[in-house]
This record gives C-alpha cells, structure tokens and sequence, in this order.
C-alpha cells in the first residue's frame, strides 16, 4: 500500500531579516525506489520553491546532502524513504553555519581543517618529470586509500559531543586526515610534528571516545581504531617529550 | 558591488580547474577559483574508472606506448579529434600520473607474481613482472588495445580530486565556493573576467582577471536523465555563447549509455551485460537477441542504447512514476557472483534503489553521460574570439574526443590538459597588461542585476522555471537523444525556440532571497534552452553518423562531407545559433579509416 509521508522540516533564512526559525509540515505520496533526494526535489518543485537544500553527486559519494534524518546525521541521497517511518523529521547538521533551511556551509569548515592539519604531502623531494615513478607496495597505497575515503560530509562531526561543545576542536574528521597523512611514507612529518597539530584539548585530548562519530560515517570508516591509535601515539609522543633519556 | 581583483580567474574548482591554478599559482601568480559547491563535491570526484595513461607498467598493458594510445583515441573519436592535441596529450598523460603520485595519490601498483584476473567476464591467469613491481598498475576499459587505466581502488576521481585540492591548499590558491558566474565581462575583444553571484547571500560580485578559464565541466543535465551530478548544467558554455564571439565546438557530440538506473540515473557498469546480464522489457521478454541475433547484450554501447529506444518505442517499456524503463536482470548469475564481483552494482541497487538483484530486475533507461562538445579552443587552451579566455576539462572542446569519447580519457585530460593550458597562461599573463574600463563593468553587472530584478519580481511573466525545463527535457528526449532524424530534430529546433520565448518570461513563486534555489536555475534556464539548441539545430544540420552522433536517415559515415567541426555562436538577439565548420585536423598522422567496431558505413573523402 502506498503511504503518505508527513515532513517536518526545519525552516529558516538567515538572509531574511524577518525569518524566525520554524518547523514546516508538507505531505507527499511515496512511490517506488524514493530516496530523500526525490522527495525534497519534489517537495521543492511541487509545493514550496523556496525549500533550501544541498545535493550534487546524488550517487553517496560527493558529500553535500548530509543532514539530520530523524534525529541521526545521514546522507539524504542515501536514505529510502521505505526505512523510515511515516514521518519523517529533518533538521540541518549542528556545529556548521546555517546556510538556509537544510543547507549549513560545511566548505569553509573543511577549508579550515585542510590549514590546521596542513592536509597535504610534506616533501622536500622534487618532481623530475623525466623520472619513473617512485615505487610503492600496493598493500600501502591501499592502506592510504581506506583512510582517503572521507567524504567530508560532516555527519561525524555533527555526532560528536565535543565538536557541539567547542568549536575549536578537530573533530573526528580532522583526525581521520591526520592518519591519512601519518600513513603515507611520502609524508616526512614525524610523530613530533602531528603532536603539534593534535596533542591538546582541541585535538585528541579533547575526545571523550564515546564513538558516536564511527557510528554515523557513511563511508564506515575505521574512526575507532584510528582514533585509538592517534590517542596511543600521541600519549607516546608526551612521554618522549618528558623524558630526556626516552626515543 | 565588491569587485576582486586577480591574475587567473577558474570559473570551476573541479579537477581542470585547479589543475591549471596550481600551475599558474606555482609560476607566481595570483589565482581565484570560483565553484558551485566546495571544490571537492565538484563532479570530478564520482570517476569510479580510473584515468589512461601509456605507462606499460601492469602485464596486461605490456607493449603499450604513447603510439598506441594515440591510435585508440583517434579511433575512439571517430576521426573527429584534433590529431595534433591527442599527441600531446598521450605523450604528456604519463608524466602527469608520475606527478599525481608525487603528490600523494595513492594509485594501485604492481604486484608481481600471478593474478587472476576478468575479461568478457570470464577469469584468466596471467603473472606480473618483477622488475615492474611497486609501479602504477592499470586496468582494462572499453575501446583500448591495452590495459592501460590507471586506477585508486574504487575511487580514481576521489582520490586524485582530493590530492589535488590539497595541492591547491599547499600553494594558497583561493577557491570561492558556492559562488557562481552568470556572466563574461569582455569588450568584444578582450575578456575581463566575470560576474559573480554569490549562492549563499544572492549578492552579485565582480572579478576582474587578466585572464579567465572556463573549466566548469560538462552539459549533460540539460538532459532528464543524465548520470552526471545535477550541477553539470553548462553555464560555463552558456556564458561563453553568450558573449556573442567565443564559439562553441561539437554541441551535438553527445554520449549516451545503456544502463542508467530509474530513478536517479546511477551508472550501472557494463560489466553486468559482459558478466551475462539479459536486458527484459514489460513482459520480462529478453528482446535483444531479436535485434542482434549474434552479440543480443553484447553489441557496443551505442548499438544496445539504441536497441533499447528502438524497442521501448514499440510499447514495450515499463511504465513507473519516474518514466519508461526497461529491465536488466542478474537474478541468474548468483549470490556468490552478485555480491562480490558486481559488488558496486549490488551496493547501488540496494542503497538507492532499495531492490536486492539477486530477486529483484534493475529499472534501467539509456542516459546521458558525457559532453564532447565545449568552448572551442586552439591547442593552447585559448578560446576562439576572446583574448584571454581559456577553457579545460569537459567544457572544453580542446578537441581530444571528436565524436565519442574513451572511457578513463576524459579524467585524463582534466589534468593533462589543466598542466598543459595552465603553463600556457603563464606564459600569456607574463608581460600582458590590460587595462579594465569600469564602463564594462558597471555596464555588466547592471545588466544582470536588473535581469535578476525582474525575474523575481515577475516583470516578464509568471512561467515557471520548472515548467519550462520539463519541456526542454521532453524535446531533447525525442528529437536529440541517441537516435535522431530530419523529421523530429527539425520539430525539435522550432519546439526549443518556443520554449526559449518562454524562458524570458520565468517570474519567481518563491521570494528569491537568500540561497534560493528556484533563482539560481532561473537565472540558468534561458542559457540552457540555447545549449539545448546549439545540440538540436548542429545534429540537424550534421547529415552523417559519427561516433555518438547517430542519424536514422543517414547512417554513412560520411568523411566527404562532414570531417569536421561544428562550431556555434550566438548572435545578439538572433533565436538560432549562428553554424560554420572547420576541419576535423589540419595535422593528419592517421587518415580516416574504419574504426574496427560499431560497424556503419563509411563514405570516403574525395581524394
Ligand atoms: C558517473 C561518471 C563516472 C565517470 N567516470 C569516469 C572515469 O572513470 N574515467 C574518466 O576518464 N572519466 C569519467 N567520467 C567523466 C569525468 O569524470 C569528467 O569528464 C571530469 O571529471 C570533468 O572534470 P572537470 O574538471 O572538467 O569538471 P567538473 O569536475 O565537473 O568540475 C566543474 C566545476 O565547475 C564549477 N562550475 C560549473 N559552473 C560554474 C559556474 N557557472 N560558476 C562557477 N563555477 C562553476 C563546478 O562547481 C565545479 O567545481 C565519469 C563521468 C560520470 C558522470
Ligand atoms: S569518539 Fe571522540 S571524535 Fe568521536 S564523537 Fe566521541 S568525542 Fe567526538
Ligand atoms: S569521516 Fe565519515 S562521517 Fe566524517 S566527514 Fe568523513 S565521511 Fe563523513
Ligand atoms: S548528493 Fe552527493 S553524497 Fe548525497
């Protein structure tokens, strides 16, 4: 039997000097195969054009359509109606900026997580075009792979405890680059110079270990253990600094 | 109106933009990189295949070169290619693989010893070298006499994607995200940079650029169903056109494939028909043995694309809520087969289809999946009829694909062809100075302002944007798909041109304020309504089959008449681009000859 589908979307336009924030309500017939990404495009095409969202790849990979779908951060694109019950209640992503309704700005976080980690190769080889490629285990590349796979969605971040409580913090995500970096033997930074980056409150030591973040990663990445080896690693890394005759 | 000055503008962060950034930023100068979204979402990063490059690293690619390479290409195209750019890109393709692992793209390598591994969907054996090991590897794709893709697990576009905003980052090249350009500012002569509108706020800013590139990816969703990402809209292209000077290479070269789902239009891989996947219709009849009696689900993708039109026209497709579909069943390859080898197709039926294969048919239609046609540019990256405007990537018609583009060469060329105009804009913005008169700017963006004025405030109508994409999208369904003739393409030309006297008359339902969405795509709508007709009236006017290009009414592919390039412009206030031709190549190191697939007749060039 065909269902009705009841939405309670969270409303508001920061743009709009007179836009107080608010829930609406709209009704939509499912049909076949429908993901959230059909139904908020119909919603906005048949009922209300000035519904505000974010999709792009609609295919799970690109990161933009992440929201909080009855109470637990999500891809929209990703998400059948058919798993959900009759009312469905979405909300944007808490600790990004508002960008309008279910749209929040999470580039120019992201952007600011790239600087602080300095989420990038650090070499001072050079390029000599004329040269074959250095080699690489395949087993390594593969390891550098699993840890690339973030799609910088923010849901972790949305789910993390600390991450609502500080803005500071690196969240989840920024330490699931550190790793990828910490990862790459192309990368010559040492344990010491990722301790200047994440050994303190706004970084590893802020981190309760509740998981929350592993459990809303779409992509399923390794946060746990990850998360783990850093703290691990980092906790070495103080000793070493402490003790003169350690490392 | 706050104005931004920069050396380089990139209108698109995707991956030819910022490759041409870094190389512009690295030689000293300033850069600007405007997106849609942030510069990771940008469309480059769905690429699951992988890019080619002639390494002859991996056994299956043994033997390969930059030659050989060159032949698959121009084949690919059909002889529509620039034979000149498709050297230089496949002698440059190597190096640029070598400099994406520099930079941290952790591509699969060599690991020698034997390995299983699949063609035609049956496993063979075969043992990689030892000296070879710890190099790139590469896999197979459709069109290439070696393997030769080189490819970072399931996720090539990611991954290089990823490294190369990071290298982005590295240099401090700047990326505006969600920021928008509606228009070129130019003199006619000279182009100055564009109009921006900013996507979070609606505010309209001004850049001025010494020189601006136009790498903002492909057309494909003027089309329903498209397997691009729903911001490939091509107002790159339209902005380009709409200077009235810059032109517009081989609009009507547009690549379809056969097993698009429904809905939402993810690719499903050909591996499925190779594996021996059947395609049904609404009597769950398998129907492609009656149309090709020897290969049935293994003729070339245009041929099964077009069988499958061919058969839904006859009433046989399944109607759903989402349009007319046909049906592709796995059910008989197997648990074991469907959940580890066709692992991504079981993932993609199960996550957004919300049907197990293994019991369930897959919903599929032929969809759009690539641009070949773009801003035409020499081999240098500079647009015809503007002084420094550049293009790269999909919106460029540079011209590496002619008619029909190879799979894993498209990805290629973001970045070789991002190196390679990236180094010829340094070169240009060296020593040019050129002075920016505040009339044009001014001129430009009152003229926007009060185009965006007047669509809110429904000064020229009340017609509704989505409306008026619905019949664009039902026009280029019927006359401008994967099969065309006279007869619907000449309905086709004058159905558009209503509805682009309609487009001038969108008027908002919504406030317009803010991040409206229902805005952006007004503002889009009559741009897109002119690609739409750049693709009708060029396929019209193209009386041959070339490559994706495939004509009913004349199937020849016709060297005497045709070997060339359709160019298109837009003359102010004229309802119908403006068509010459050029020649396919000047330079000729392989003459027209039969591709060896996909059969067609061939009428030759006089000689
Ligand atoms: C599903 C799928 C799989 C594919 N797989 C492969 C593959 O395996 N191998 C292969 O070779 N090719 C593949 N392709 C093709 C390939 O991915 C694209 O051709 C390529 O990524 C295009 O890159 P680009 O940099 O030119 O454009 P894009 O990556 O599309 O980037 C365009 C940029 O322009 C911006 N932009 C657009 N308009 C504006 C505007 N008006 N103002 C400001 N910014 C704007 C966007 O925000 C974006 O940043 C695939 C395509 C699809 C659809
Ligand atoms: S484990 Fe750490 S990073 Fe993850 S949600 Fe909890 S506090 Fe945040
Ligand atoms: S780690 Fe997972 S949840 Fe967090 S941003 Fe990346 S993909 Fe999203
Ligand atoms: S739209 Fe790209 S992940 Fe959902």
């Amino acid at each position: 039997m065909q269902r009705s589908l009841t939405f309670n979307i969270f409303r508001h336009n920061p743009q709009d000097p007179a836009s107080v924030p608010h829930m609406d309500t709209y009704r939509l017939d499912e049909t076949d195969s429908m993901t959230l990404f059909i139904a908020l495009h119909r919603l906005r095409e048949e009922q209300d054009p000035s519904l505000k969202f974010d999709f792009c790849c609609r295919a799970g990979v690109c990161g933009s359509c992440a929201m909080v779908i009855n109470g637990r951060p999500g891809l929209a694109c990703h998400t059948k109606t058919r798993d959900l019950p009759d009312t469905i209640t979405l909300l944007p992503l808490p600790v990004f900026k508002l960008v309008g309704d279910l749209a929040v700005d999470t580039g120019t976080w992201f952007r600011a997580m790239y600087q602080r980690t300095e989420s990038w190769i650090h070499t001072r080889a050079e390029f000599d075009p004329a040269a074959q490629e250095a080699r690489m285990e395949n087993e390594v590349a593969n390891a550098i792979y699993e840890l690339d796979r973030c799609i910088e969605c923010g849901c972790c971040v949305a789910a993390c405890g600390t991450a609502n409580l500080r803005p500071d913090f690196l969240a989840p995500a920024g330490f699931i680059r550190v790793a990828r970096f910490a990862a790459d033997p192309r990368d010559e930074r040492t344990d010491a110079d990722f301790y200047e980056i994440i050994g303190s409150d706004e970084g590893i030591f802020g981190c309760m270990g509740l998981l929350a973040c592993e459990d809303v990663c779409p992509k399923h990445l390794p946060l746990q253990n990850q998360l783990g080896y850093l703290r691990r690693k980092m906790g070495l890394t103080v000793l070493k600094k402490l003790l003169p005759f350690g490392g | 109106m706050q104005i931004i000055h920069t050396d380089l503008l990139t209108i698109g962060a995707g991956l030819a933009g910022e490759r041409c950034a870094i190389e512009v930023a690295g030689a000293g100068f300033s850069v600007v990189c405007l997106s849609l979204v942030p510069a990771r979402r940008s469309h480059s990063v769905a690429a699951q295949g992988g890019m080619q490059a002639a390494l002859g690293n991996a056994i299956m690619g043994d033997g390969d070169s930059p030659d050989v390479h060159f032949l698959d290409t121009v084949k690919g195209s059909d002889w529509g290619a620039d034979q000149e750019v498709a050297r230089m890109f496949v002698e440059a393709a190597p190096i640029e693989m070598r400099r994406l692992a520099h930079w941290g793209v952790p591509w699969n390598r060599v690991v020698a010893g034997t390995h299983t591994y699949w063609k035609g969907g049956k496993p063979f054996d075969a043992t990689e070298k030892a000296e070879n090991h710890g190099l790139i590897h590469s896999r197979a794709f459709g069109g290439t006499a070696k393997w030769r893709t080189c490819y970072a697990s399931d996720g090539a576009g990611h991954a290089v994607l990823y490294t190369m905003d990071n290298r982005a980052a590295q240099l401090g090249v700047t990326v505006h995200d969600r920021s928008e350009a509606v228009s070129l500012i130019h003199d006619g002569e000279t182009c100055h940079g564009a109009i921006v509108r900013c996507l979070r706020t609606g505010e309209l800013r001004a850049y001025l650029a010494r020189a601006t590139l136009v790498a903002s990816g492909g057309y494909g969703r003027i089309y329903r169903a498209s397997t691009n990402a729903i911001i490939c809209e091509g107002t790159g292209l339209s902005l380009a056109l709409d200077t009235g000077v810059a032109k517009l290479g081989n609009m009507e070269a547009v690549q379809f494939h056969p097993t698009g789902t429904v809905p939402t239009d993810i690719l499903v891989t050909e591996g499925c028909r190779g594996d021996g996947g059947t395609l049904l219709d609404r009597d769950e009849y398998r129907f492609m043995p009656d149309y090709e009696p020897d290969k049935a689900e293994l003729a070339s993708r245009d041929v099964v694309s077009r069988r499958m039109i061919e058969h839904m026209r006859t009433g046989k497709g399944v109607q759903s809520p989402y349009g007319e579909h046909l049906w592709l069943d796995i059910r008989h390859l197997g648990e074991h087969h469907i959940r580890t080898k066709l692992r991504e197709v079981d993932e993609i039926c199960q996550n957004f289809l919300g049907i197990d294969p293994l019991h369930q048919l897959i919903p599929v239609r032929p969809t759009q999946h690539y641009s070949m046609g773009g801003v035409r540019t020499d081999k240098t990256g500079a647009a015809y009829g503007l002084k420094g405007l550049f293009s790269a990537g999909e919106s460029a018609c540079w011209d590496l694909h002619g008619f029909n583009r190879l799979g894993g060469n498209s990805l290629a060329e973001t970045v070789v062809a991002g190196g390679i105009v990236g180094r010829n804009i340094a070169e240009f913005l060296q020593g040019y100075d050129t002075a920016f008169s505040t009339a044009h700017v001014r001129e430009a963006a009152a003229r926007d302002e009060a185009r965006i004025r007047r669509i809110v405030s429904g000064a020229d109508g009340k017609e509704s944007v989505y409306a008026v994409r619905e019949a664009m999208y039902d026009i280029l369904e019927r006359a401008a798909y994967v099969f065309r003739n006279g007869k619907d393409l000449t309905w086709g030309v004058q159905a558009l041109q209503e509805v682009h006297e309609r487009a001038q008359h969108i008027g908002l339902a919504s406030d317009g304020v803010g991040a409206n969405a229902e805005l952006a795509l007004a503002i889009r709508m009559p741009g897109m309504v002119r690609l739409a007709l750049c693709v009708c009236h060029g396929a019209l006017m193209r009386t041959e089959s070339r490559g994706s290009h495939t004509r009913e009414d004349y199937p020849e592919r016709n060297d005497r008449d045709w070997l060339n390039r359709t160019l298109a412009s837009w003359r102010p206030g004229a309802d119908l681009p403006h068509l010459e031709y050029e020649p396919a190549t000047s330079y000729v190191e392989l003459p027209p000859g039969d591709r060896g697939y996909g059969g067609g007749k061939i009428i030759p060039a006089a000689s």
